[in-house]
């Protein structure tokens, strides 16, 4: 399980948590979250843009 | 604590002092209007005192703008996050909420209690709409911070202007689609505010719908709830209007409704300045080009600055929409609008003044080409036409003196 962050705003997405809100429980594989997703805080960069956090 | 040292990595430390931080509790000036124009109303029999909202944000303050001018300084990026993290400086905007509640509640009382012609209610109405169109920036401020008490502030703060979606469209359409053809909240060159206006109105309202219904697609899920943060930020405006209704009875309605439309007129008539003409270009991968300070209109002048929480330091926003207003910065190479946008929306209205002002401004950032702008696909031809010539001539122009910018 892994997680990955916005390079702006450092919004995390963990795979281990999920995003509930955004329509993505718990376990969710940073996979299976679609490519034109983009960051729910700052909406300036997408899926694509992540980086892998520590 | 009022100010900070930094050490710029150099080992060089310097002091530096935040010089408008007692100057943003000026802007609650603005939601206390209401009381002011009763005030003066009560003080001096003058019926004309309860127009005092437009007077002061169309008259006063673009003469204060002129008076005070700019300022173009930035707080040192070694302090952005001491700065962001001074809790005094959200209190300031929350504040905001209360008084601008409270003047609706006394101009519902005046409204249907207070001697007063059908034109004075209608311009406490327009005042009242200032305070709602300026709450929208308030609420602006608010929606984009990751807390969730600020986040359900910002909802309360658009209430009286009905426009409980914008927190939704603003933050993941706008912000996404800026200055691009898609974003309807991104004005085009050659594009009248008069036409922007129904345009981003209706477009934004599509918008904030179509995001929040594939979030719930999402989840399998209906958007049919008031889970929906459309649905329920719009629920917040029905409990308003009826608890007003029931307490002032049916006859604040109208003045209700005026307040909500110039309101929300207020905050499209800042989207229409904010990125006129601008354009983001494709990439060869076939995304847009990310919002660079280029792509935004900025201006310094202090006092709109102080009324509007830094909003026109706007290409900083885009860059950095979570960052707090107190921490934005002026960038050197972001297009500069010629006047605050107080000024600036006065211009607007009118729109040959507009052309005259801001067609010129569009090109030269363009070099003269007008095909890099964002150009209305109502009238290309007509643009071209009017400018392409131009840009020929431009371009061979700067050839010959080699083209330096």
């Amino acid at each position: 399980m892994s997680a990955y962050r916005c390079p702006v705003c450092d919004y995390t997405y963990d795979e281990r948590t999920g995003d509930a809100r955004e329509g993505f429980p718990a376990g969710t594989a940073w996979a299976e979250v679609p490519d034109d997703w983009c960051c729910p805080d700052c909406g300036v960069r997408e899926k694509v843009d992540f980086e892998p956090a520590g | 604590m009022t100010s900070a040292t930094a050490d710029h990595g150099t080992g060089e430390t310097a002091a530096w002092r935040d010089g408008k931080r007692y100057a943003w509790l000026l802007g609650l000036v603005v939601p206390a209007i209401p009381f002011l124009a009763w005030g003066l109303v009560s003080a001096t029999g003058l019926g004309a005192f309860w127009w005092l909202g437009p007077v002061i944000v169309f008259v006063l303050i673009p003469l204060i703008d002129v008076a005070v001018g700019s300022d173009a300084e930035n707080p040192p990026d070694a302090l952005i996050e001491w700065l962001e993290q001074d809790r005094y400086y959200r209190w300031v905007t929350y504040l905001y909420l209360p008084i601008q509640y409270a003047g609706l509640v006394l101009a519902c009382w005046l409204w249907t209690t207070y001697p007063m012609t059908l034109v004075d209610g209608i311009g406490l109405a327009v005042s009242v709409g200032v305070v709602a169109g300026i709450g929208i920036n308030t609420a602006h401020e608010l929606g984009h911070k990751k807390e969730k008490h600020e986040r359900w502030l910002s909802k309360v703060a658009l209430a009286q202007s009905c426009y409980g979606h914008f927190f939704i469209e603003h933050n993941r359409g706008h912000h996404v689609r800026v200055a691009t053809p898609e974003d309807p909240a991104s004005s085009r060159f050659g594009e009248t505010f008069w036409g922007f206006l129904p345009r981003s109105v209706l477009g934004s309202l599509r918008s904030a719908w179509a995001l929040e219904k594939a979030r719930f697609a999402r989840q399998n899920r209906s958007p049919w709830t008031l889970h929906n943060d459309v649905l329920n930020a719009w629920a917040m405006s029905v409990v308003l209007f009826a608890g007003l209704t029931v307490a002032f009875g049916p006859a604040v309605l109208p003045y209700l409704a005026i307040q909500a439309v110039f309101g929300f007129s207020l905050l499209e008539v800042v989207n229409y300045l904010e990125h006129y003409g601008l354009l983001r270009q494709k990439t060869d991968s076939g995304r847009y080009e990310r919002a660079a300070p280029r792509h935004s209109w900025n201006s310094n002048n202090v006092a709109t600055n102080v009324f509007l929480y830094h909003l026109q330091r706007h290409s900083d926003h885009h860059a950095n929409p979570t960052r707090r207003y107190q921490a934005l910065r002026d960038f050197e190479q972001a297009p500069q609008l010629p006047a605050g946008y107080a000024s600036m929306i006065v211009c607007a209205w009118i729109p040959p003044l507009w052309r005259k002002v801001m067609d010129k401004r569009v090109l030269a950032h363009y070099d003269g080409d007008v095909t890099l702008a964002n150009i209305n696909p109502r009238n290309r031809r007509k643009v071209l036409a009017r400018h392409g010539a131009a840009s020929e001539a431009h371009a061979a122009g700067s050839t010959v003196e080699g083209g330096a910018r």
